[in-house]
């Protein structure tokens, strides 16, 4: 039996030991093989691990970048298959492509397989993502000319369909992809027919007031694009061919092309049972990307990022952000890489501004902090009427996003703005305002999601090292 | 060799458009449109156009660091 101060220091020295262990010998399995996993991957890599690397994928293609799947490569100017991302690194990576995780054993620490294989860890990554929303219809979904569009193989049956030149193509949602694909389409001449629940496209992303410029875009660019009405049922020929569409309005619509583009569903399935807090709207982790047990209980052999991922942000009240944003996936993978090998006082907190970018119909559309949770939009530069501006959505009296159409250059600014809390509506005057710009209106989201009273934060330092958080009385 | 902007740092400066004009190009006012896989031949006129982004937001890699990861293993080759 040992003394207490053997014990003591045996205790004392048992952390430092097996992390040095693992960044030696460890065993990582990063389950998801897209942007996440393999950024990853390379921060673990890049920080010092040198243990043996395990990335598992149920595509049969090694990471490659999603974004231009709706853009370029719908209108032939990239291949579908030519998008794979590059390293910044290399990553000495035992790779297991086509092969889904089915299930996980939290004690036992193991991965399972679809080929009946088990993948033991130390340290478990999941970046999972998520996937297309599909139809709702099983049979009508099956039909011959109805597609979604996620990955590269989906790209490429769809931009083949598009260039063998169909009579019409009918668009199920105008959220950024479907207002993409309808971008590609009408690049390529081919007519279009938008139809889209909201009152707007991009309603739910940066509200009806900029949703009101989106759905000027589409419309001078020849979209047929139809709002606050849902396509009810797809109709095939006896051949199993999409030939009509059906709308709530009582109207039908001759179609022989339909993209279902309703969102995405995040890739939790496997993890049903497995006692980990994962579900539909992702698997929840805490600011440093430890996922949460089904009790609440922080995990701290298992790390989330990606699409998949729910983590809370101080800036924006503690709410859980689910983020499928490319940004995102590269700056929550590196935080959790970096956890994952370090001990606790060395560990970072994801405290990513979220930030995404579309282009349609010739415009560049940015977006920085969580419009989604403006009451309130200023038109700060330039004009809605031009197609050219830059908006700033505030709630609480705080700057909390801002969009741009045409107008990067001033984001940088504005997510200074966010990350100090700056008061909203900007006190200051701005360069190129206009009269529509001196008071704010309603954002016009469809169900604001108010974020609960309590204090404002504010990030401070440059480096992602010395990043704190600090805390400042609440405005109200 | 793959490419990749990231979009997100990206502010339309397009010194990459004037330095690698068969690579990136604009749609538009400033939607910075690209190639993600160029052959050889474009390599210095990439490599230019990466030196000369203000924002730092072009990577480009050579294929060879997949070398560097494991074999796959022979089950993967003999069933798919």
């Amino acid at each position: 039996m040992s003394t207490t101060d053997e014990r003591g220091a045996s205790r004392a020295h048992r952390p430092d030991d097996s992390l040095a262990r693992l960044r030696r010998e460890g065993r990582i399995v990063i389950v998801g093989a897209s942007l996440a996993g393999l950024r990853g991957a390379e921060t673990l890599r890049e920080e010092g691990f040198a243990g043996s690397l395990t990335i598992i994928g149920d595509e049969p293609d090694r990471p490659y970048d999603r974004p231009p799947l709706s853009k370029q490569v719908l209108v032939g100017g990239a291949a579908a298959d030519r998008t794979t991302l590059p390293r910044r690194r290399a990553i000495r990576a035992h790779w297991r492509l086509r092969t889904a995780a089915t299930g996980l054993d939290l004690t036992a620490r193991r991965v399972r397989l679809d080929d009946g294989d088990e993948v033991p860890y130390d340290r478990l990554l999941i970046t999972t993502g998520a996937r297309s929303r599909p139809w709702p219809q099983p049979a009508e979904a099956e039909l011959d000319g109805v597609f979604v569009l996620r990955t590269n193989r989906d790209a490429e049956r769809l931009g083949r369909r598009l260039m063998a030149g169909p009579r019409r193509v009918l668009v199920i949602g105008a959220g950024f992809t479907g207002s993409e694909i309808a971008s590609a389409c009408r690049e390529l001449g081919l007519p279009v027919t938008v139809v889209e629940r909201g009152p707007t496209p991009l309603v739910g992303a940066l509200g009806g007031v900029v949703g009101q410029v989106a759905a000027e875009l589409q419309r001078e660019h020849g979209v047929d694009l139809r709002c606050s009405v849902m396509v009810t049922a797809l109709e095939g020929d006896a051949a199993g061919r999409l030939r009509r569409a059906h709308l709530s309005d009582g109207t039908a619509l001759d179609v022989d092309l339909a993209v279902v583009a309703l969102g995405a569903v995040r890739n939790t399935e496997w993890l049903d049972g497995s006692g980990l807090g994962a579900g539909p709207r992702g698997v929840a982790c805490d600011a440093g990307c430890r996922a949460f047990d089904v009790r609440g209980l922080v995990t701290d052999d298992v790390f989330v990022a990606g699409d998949v991922a729910r983590s809370p942000h101080p800036l924006f009240g503690y709410q859980f952000l689910s983020l499928d944003h490319w940004g995102n996936a590269v700056a929550q993978a590196e935080v959790a890489a970096h956890n994952m090998i370090s001990p606790g006082p060395d560990r970072r907190p994801h405290l990513w501004v979220p930030a995404f970018w579309s282009s349609q119909f010739g415009v560049n559309i940015k977006s920085i902090g969580v419009p989604s949770m403006g009451e309130e939009i200023l038109i700060a530069q330039g004009s809605l009427a031009e197609h050219s501006f830059a908006g700033v959505y505030g709630c609480q009296g705080r700057v909390v996003a801002a969009v741009t159409f045409d107008q990067t250059k001033w984001l940088d600014f504005y997510q200074q703005q966010i990350e100090t809390a700056a008061p909203f509506p900007p006190p200051f005057r701005s360069v190129d305002r206009r009269p529509d710009g001196l008071h704010p209106v309603p954002a016009e989201f469809p169900d604001p999601s108010l974020p609960s009273h309590g204090p404002t934060v504010t990030l401070c330092g440059y480096s992602p090292t010395e990043r704190r958080i600090v805390f400042t009385p609440a405005r109200a | 060799m793959r490419l990749v902007v990231d979009l997100n740092r990206c502010q339309g400066y397009a010194q990459c458009v004037f330095l690698a004009p068969d690579v990136f190009s604009l749609n538009g006012e400033e939607a910075l449109r690209y190639t993600p896989y160029v052959d050889d031949a474009r390599r210095e006129q990439v490599a230019a156009a990466m030196a000369a982004c203000p924002v730092q937001a072009i990577l480009m890699d050579d294929v060879v660091d997949d070398m560097m990861d494991d074999p796959l293993p022979a089950a993967f080759d003999v069933h798919h």
